[in-house]
């Protein structure tokens, strides 16, 4: 099991989407847990994949490559779970704010997200306050992550906050921002739970955000 | 010929951030002499960082900048309030930059623009968001220029932005950019296109080699101007180059000058 899980590490890290089904497919065959060959070998490369990302020794493609090779992984271990093995690390909510269309770097947080195990819900982009209130009501996602590439759509990162205090929601769920203008100072000064520079980060403080919630 | 302009005086960026709060005219005038020195054929003048401030910063700089040299300004806002305060503000015909098909902008900047002594840059973004592939963006460029000369624009005024994606998210993206402006500087004859440089290496290692690669590749389908650094002295140099081994450097002669200037390293 150790060898097969060596290999389907490297794999995920070296980014290899075509050459995972193999590895897999043994490690089922061989009747693995499941959810042990979800987090000791797939989630586990994938925190290393975000460790080398931050350390500027690979970049985007690379981290999507490895991505992709873990979201095919997923998706052959996925049919097989049982309800009880719930395999989730938490619930991230995902959307550009109103006036913005813009979601490259979005996307690659989703990607990176679900890549370390978190189930998103991708509202997409120019989502409305009240859309994504409604939403947070009726989901009750663990994190509500907001993107904005615009100096002139950041004060919609406040809307949000400011409305989701209003409606009695604020405390039942923890607010992320990123994007180009976005900085820590900005996060803090409109109450948000954090601030990621980029798609590693993000994940690094989503881990973060539910392990103390 | 090919139109640069020079994107330096961007509030975004810290060091014209801090001289913009501090009023402080000396760091703007040498910034903008440098980039007119350097080849610029327009300076692109951003105040939007700091929110609310807007319009004020716009006509500080706008004074400052005019103060320092000669060429036109490229005014650089979403805002068309903005855009209106700084066209009364400036001396010779500027760019606005930028009207797009999104339809609050479409529809704010369509009166401001008519009769306005001005190029436009006109950005192929819709309310649906980025264009998926070439077609896509020939498709939005013809109905900027559907719209633009509705209101009497003449297309030579017209900048056209395809809009670039960074290849590093899907690598379909650099020919989608390159097809897009081949295509557009055919069907839609006479009008100009024009990107920013950086956008295309987003997320890759050493990005001013690929910057530089692809403006080669984007004036060879008909690329004619760009909004980048002129002080980046390297990516002058591939410019100058580009632009005569596309024929459109008589006898060699702005190559040489660059050369005995020292503006092309070996």
């Amino acid at each position: 099991m150790h060898e097969l899980f060596q290999e389907i590490r490297s794999v995920i890290i070296s980014g290899r989407p075509k050459e995972v089904e193999a590895p897999i497919q043994r490690a089922i065959e061989a009747g693995v847990p499941l959810d042990r060959l979800i987090h000791e070998a797939m989630i586990d490369a994938m925190d290393e994949v975000g460790r080398r990302f931050t350390a500027q020794e690979i970049f985007v493609p690379e981290m999507l490559a490895s991505a992709m090779a873990m979201k095919k992984g997923l998706s052959l271990i996925k049919p097989l779970l049982t309800a009880s093995q719930n395999v989730s690390r938490g619930t991230v909510l995902i959307c550009t704010v109103k006036g913005d269309i813009h979601d490259i770097g979005k996307n690659l947080v989703v990607m990176m997200l679900e890549g370390a195990g978190f189930q998103v819900m991708d509202l997409g982009v120019d989502v409305t306050v009240e859309a994504l209130v409604e939403k947070v009501r009726e989901s009750r996602p663990q994190i509500l992550g907001l993107s904005a590439l615009l100096t002139t759509t950041m004060p919609e990162m406040k809307r949000v906050i400011e409305t989701l205090e209003a409606e009695g929601l604020r405390d039942q769920v923890k607010v992320i921002v990123g994007g180009a203008p976005v900085d820590e100072a900005f996060a803090l000064r409109i109450g948000a739970d954090g601030y990621g520079a980029d798609a590693a980060q993000a994940v690094a403080l989503c881990k973060k955000l539910v392990e103390v919630a | 010929m090919f139109t640069v302009i020079g994107e330096r005086i961007n509030t975004t960026r810290k060091p014209v951030r801090q001289a913009v709060e501090a009023r402080d005219a000396a760091f703007i005038q040498a910034d903008v002499k440098r980039q007119q020195d350097a080849g610029a054929h327009y300076i692109d003048v951003n105040a939007g960082a700091r929110v609310g401030r807007e319009r004020e910063d716009m006509e500080w700089l706008l004074d400052v900048i005019q103060e320092e040299v000669s060429i036109p300004l490229c005014l650089d806002s979403p805002d068309p309030r903005v855009l209106e305060a700084a066209y009364e503000r400036v001396e010779r015909p500027p760019l606005i930059n930028s009207i797009s098909l999104e339809k609050e902008r479409l529809n704010n900047l369509i009166p401001f623009l008519r009769g306005k002594d001005c190029g436009v840059v006109a950005l192929c973004m819709d309310d649906s968001g980025l264009p998926k592939d070439a077609d896509e963006v020939l498709d939005r460029a013809r109905q900027l220029v559907e719209k633009l000369e509705g209101i009497g624009m003449p297309r030579h005024r017209i900048y056209i932005d395809p809009l670039v994606q960074p290849v590093s998210t899907r690598t379909e993206h650099g020919p989608q950019a390159i097809t897009a402006v081949r295509k557009i500087m055919t069907e839609l004859e006479g009008v100009h296109t024009v990107c920013g440089l950086s956008n295309v290496s987003f997320g890759l290692p050493k990005r001013r080699a690929v910057n530089r690669a692809f403006l080669s590749l984007m004036m060879a389908a008909g690329l004619d101007a760009a909004i980048l650094d002129p002080l980046d002295a390297s990516l002058m140099a591939t410019l100058i180059t580009s632009n005569m081994l596309l024929g459109r450097d008589e006898y060699c002669m702005d190559y040489i000058d660059a050369v005995r200037d020292g503006r092309i390293a070996d």
